[in-house]
């Protein structure tokens, strides 16, 4: 064979693995990390963070508008400690609040933001004050029965 | 010798051999690294082993990535249909694909398509004292023979794996959509949701890397140390395919263990 249909070949060749890798970076996958420059961080204390994990995204009116980056327990409050790092694009009022929601009714968790009415806005570093924690299922049930049971003293 | 003596002598020589040997095959690999220089110069000696261990392995890397793919979609549906959740498909496809399948399955690929036959031909040239020849016109076989096989290797396996995942992911596709009809929008946007550009592409890249970097090691070291008999040969072919094999394994999994803890 002889040298330039070597190089043609090979040219071929890799120009089809850049390709494909081209293929799998725009058209399978998407850069999901936020980038540090556009962002920023708030912090969120809640009594229970359920199931929700590192990169769970936060959404405002059903859109990824973040990506929670850390959970840590206070042992000085007892409560989880969860780190949001939210694009720089979207400000939200500082009295805004985060709740531990559930897509669907198997799949994952994620936070819902919901915007306050104050004039000031969230700021890096900044601790979201109105939080509701995940609903755990045990906790649910026990209430239920609770009340139920109630209802049953008070006939 | 007494009989129980004379297998605890064996034991000693095979532990001796195996240390020197271990030790014989870190020398290689760092005289073939120190050689590179040559690889890069004359690159032509490089692309014509990038053309026999790339462009003759797509074949067999294009076809099987396709089925296996395709086997992917299947049976994914069929398990997720169960729970109602088939539009996630797309995710399951090819995040097996592109975190381990894509990688493993082109390395094992590779280490029986070419790593064979670079030991073969190594081994061969040794036996047929080519190597010795270039020796004694003062050109050293490892720049001039190895290097450029090693590179080529490493070059060409990153190349495979992400084929075989492209591949892999149209087979789901063709499968998953055109076949049994599951939603084309759910199918590819839970994909680009749940695969991470850097968490799992670029993780499934540096495992391809790192399979080429050892099958190609593995399978020059095999042919350079074969004896140079028939069977020497064609023992080092068959021990080329198996280490390799057991070592893309063994290190697919010690970097799964580092780059996929607490990624949920």
């Amino acid at each position: 064979m002889s040298r330039a249909w070597l190089d043609l070949w090979v040219g071929l060749f890799v120009a089809a693995g850049i390709g494909a890798l081209m293929f799998l970076a725009l058209k399978v996958g998407s850069m999901n990390t936020v980038n540090k420059d556009e962002s920023y961080q708030v912090i969120a204390h809640f009594d229970n963070i359920g199931g929700l994990k590192v990169r769970a995204p936060i959404k405002s009116a059903g859109v990824v508008v973040g990506r929670v980056t850390a959970i840590s327990f206070d042992d000085k409050v007892y409560e989880a400690e969860v780190t949001m790092t939210l694009e720089k694009r979207y400000a939200f009022p500082r009295d805004s609040s985060a709740s531990i929601l559930t897509s669907g009714l198997l799949g994952e968790q994620y936070i819902g933001l919901e915007a306050g009415g104050d004039d000031v806005k969230l700021n890096n570093g900044d601790r979201v004050k109105l939080t509701q924690s995940a609903v755990v299922l045990e906790n649910l049930i026990g209430q239920f029965l609770y009340s139920k049971a109630q209802e049953g003293a008070g006939n | 010798m007494i009989a129980p003596l004379r297998v605890i002598a064996r034991l000693g020589r095979y532990t001796l051999d195996g240390i020197s040997r271990t030790g014989f095959a870190a020398r290689f690999f760092l005289a073939t690294l120190l050689h590179s220089g040559t690889a890069f110069r004359r690159f032509g000696l490089t692309i014509r082993e990038i053309y026999f261990a790339g462009v003759l392995s797509l074949i067999i890397i294009l076809v099987s990535g396709l089925f296996v793919g395709m086997v992917l979609g299947l049976q994914g549906y069929e398990t997720l249909q169960t729970y109602g959740s088939e539009s996630a498909l797309g995710v399951l496809v090819a995040l097996s694909l592109v975190r381990e399948l894509g990688p493993v399955v082109a390395g094992l690929l590779f280490a029986s398509r070419a790593g064979s036959a670079i030991t073969a031909e190594i081994g061969l040239m040794k036996a047929t004292e080519q190597l010795s020849a270039m020796e004694m016109m003062a050109v050293d076989p490892v720049a001039r023979v190895i290097a450029p096989r090693f590179w080529a290797g490493v070059i060409s396996m990153p190349m495979l794996a992400a084929m075989f995942s492209a591949v892999g992911i149209f087979g789901g596709y063709l499968v998953g959509v055109v076949l049994i009809g599951v939603d084309e929008g759910s199918f590819w946007s839970q994909m680009q949701d749940k695969v991470d550009f850097q968490a799992d592409i670029i993780n499934g890249v540096v495992k391809s890397v790192v399979f080429g970097i050892a099958v190609t090691a593995i399978a020059l070291f095999e042919g350079y140390d074969a004896p140079p008999t028939a069977e020497g040969v064609s023992g080092a072919t068959t021990r080329t395919v198996v280490t390799s094999s057991l070592a893309i394994l063994g290190l697919d999994f010690i970097l799964t263990a580092f780059m996929f803890r607490g990624v949920s």
